[in-house]
């Protein structure tokens, strides 16, 4: 074989080489993009044909089994509202001391592995915790109350930890010159650092009440209910949740229509991939106008 | 009249990094002294020292006196711990080598110092930003946007804007830290005349990007080189008849 030849064979592999890798890349992007679709297609053909105005705003009946979900999507609003505001002012306040006034110490070093492991604790913990400090031991009793807190708990690691990396990725240069037109510390984060950081931490904050809203372990012993025939008209009572009427009537409910499972199901789906539009929003909004 | 007063100045950080050590010098009012010499000599920590900015860096020890004197001569001791960093910085205004506008509008990056002082009056922050700008020169080319945001100006525009930001609050001194390195030749001079104009009332420390620069600027220049004060005496004399050899050869152009 002369150069000449053997050069053109090497390209000629490098070529099959490169078709392969990209092959294969294609191949695991389908794979991750494919369930994604198929649940969300689904879901879509099997629901779209139960939603209707008396589902979204009736009561159920018949044991559940037809009627509306009005209940469970109001309980999901109340708690995922609840939830904010526990979980947002606390998350956020966190992350400006993490961010900006906590020295590189041992202590902060240590807040810190606690909120990633925070972050990986399994939901049904979560449930049971709430179920012992907010439900027993502050006597709250299964209520929505109890049930925000719990979620909010939930959901604290990941706003902290996303507000304290929008927080940072602020220039440090910014903060050098307004503390150098002697703004003090304070006014630097309320009129610079945090203006410029609130896309990004709006977008951690709603990424966390996403997954609040679509939980049902932390709220199964903590402030869901089975069936109620009225509306909550306190956050002390107990309340219907969207993933928790859906885990019941898929479960628990014999001669189930299928279609109202469906429906459910892509009821709370809208809601979460609703929130997860307006943060795609916000960011991208954000990116479009950011001057550095 | 001197306006800083600086003895046996001694910084260090903790990685070790451009350091001073021993430096006494006095700094007179109503004129512009030039900190010049290679990379790492100390000139950037000097100013930082100056306003206490280097309390947001990791400085590991620093030891000496630096007093800063009112035109009434009254001073205060700028490293005493109890001395109000804030009301420092006020009277000690820095414009950074690379301009940096905050991420607002033009008039807010003008009022932003005199609102943090608490200032809410609108035609008293009327007025200092117009006069700022017009310190800077920079008024007639921003007047008719002044709510743009500050990003949207030119580089030689940014850089003027950050001088007038730091008039806003009428300093005493104005501290430059190689203002004009990223800045074209004709945006330099504007700069430059800007700080003749304004020697006139304020004391301007400047570490220039150039030796030319500082030969064009200089009242009085001293020369740093890795964290020694190696001679301070006035513009003409330093560049025309430098004593040390040291100097000379940096002049000179044989290292650096």
């Amino acid at each position: 074989m002369d150069t000449h030849q053997r050069r053109n064979s090497s390209t000629a592999r490098r070529k099959l080489y490169q078709r392969l890798g990209f092959g294969l890349l294609g191949l695991t992007t389908a794979l991750t993009v494919l369930p994604i679709l198929l649940i969300v297609v689904l879901i879509f053909a099997g629901g779209v044909p139960s939603i209707s105005l008396e589902f979204l705003t009736g009561f159920p009946s018949n044991g559940m089994r037809s009627g509306g979900i009005l209940p469970a999507i109001l309980g999901t609003v109340y708690l995922t509202f609840f939830t904010t505001l526990f979980a947002v002012p606390l998350g956020i306040a966190a992350a400006i001391y993490l961010s900006e006034y906590a020295a590189d110490s041992a202590l902060t070093r240590l807040i810190r592995i606690a909120i990633i492991n925070l972050a990986g604790i399994p939901s049904i913990v979560y449930g049971l915790f709430g179920l012992g400090i907010f439900v027993l031991f502050f006597n709250l009793g299964t209520s929505i109350l109890a049930a925000s807190l719990t979620l909010a708990i939930m959901t604290l690691p990941v706003v902290i930890s996303t507000a304290e990396e929008a927080l940072r990725s602020v220039p440090q240069s910014f903060r050098v010159v307004s503390i150098s037109l002697g703004a003090t510390k304070w006014q630097t984060v309320r009129r610079i650092v945090l203006p410029q950081s609130l896309p990004g931490i709006l977008t951690g904050v709603i990424l966390g009440l996403e997954r609040a809203a679509g939980e049902t372990a932390p709220i199964l012993f903590t402030g869901a209910a089975f069936y109620l025939p009225t509306l909550p008209s306190s956050p002390l009572d107990a309340t219907m949740a969207l993933p928790y009427h859906l885990y019941v009537i898929s479960t628990q409910v014999p001669g189930m229509p299928t279609r109202v499972q469906y429906g459910t199901a892509l009821v709370l789906l809208i809601l979460v991939l609703g929130l997860n539009l307006i943060a795609t929003i916000i960011r991208s909004r954000a990116r479009a106008r950011r001057q550095w | 009249m001197d306006k800083f007063v600086i003895e046996d100045l001694t910084v260090q950080y903790s990685d070790g990094a451009e350091s001073l050590r021993q430096i006494s010098m006095a700094i007179p009012a109503n004129s512009i002294t030039v900190l010049f010499g290679p990379a790492g000599g100390g000139k950037s920590t000097l100013l930082r020292t100056l306003n206490r900015l280097n309390d947001l860096a990791d400085v590991v020890r620093i030891s000496g006196k630096v007093r800063l004197f009112a035109a009434d001569g009254s001073s205060v001791e700028v490293l005493d711990r109890r001395t109000d960093v804030i009301a420092l910085r006020r009277r000690v205004a820095m414009v950074f080598a690379r301009p940096i506008v905050l991420p607002l509008s033009i008039y807010q990056n003008l009022s932003y110092a005199l609102e943090m002082a608490g200032e809410r009056r609108k035609p008293v922050l009327d007025q200092a930003v117009e006069r700022s700008l017009r310190k800077a020169a920079l008024w007639e080319e921003v007047k008719d946007r002044l709510q743009d945001p500050a990003a949207a100006l030119s580089g030689g525009q940014q850089q003027r804007l950050c001088l007038a930001r730091s008039l806003a609050l009428e300093p005493e001194v104005i501290l430059l830290d190689e203002p004009t390195s990223g800045l074209d030749p004709i945006s330099t001079n504007k700069v430059e005349e800007s700080l003749q104009e304004l020697k006139q009332n304020y004391t301007i420390i400047l570490v220039p990007h150039s030796i030319q620069q500082a030969a064009r600027t200089a009242d009085q220049a001293a020369f740093f080189l890795q964290g020694d004060l190696i001679e301070y005496r006035p513009g003409k004399e330093i560049f025309l008849n430098p004593q040390d050899r040291r100097t000379k050869d940096y002049i000179e152009g044989r290292f650096g």
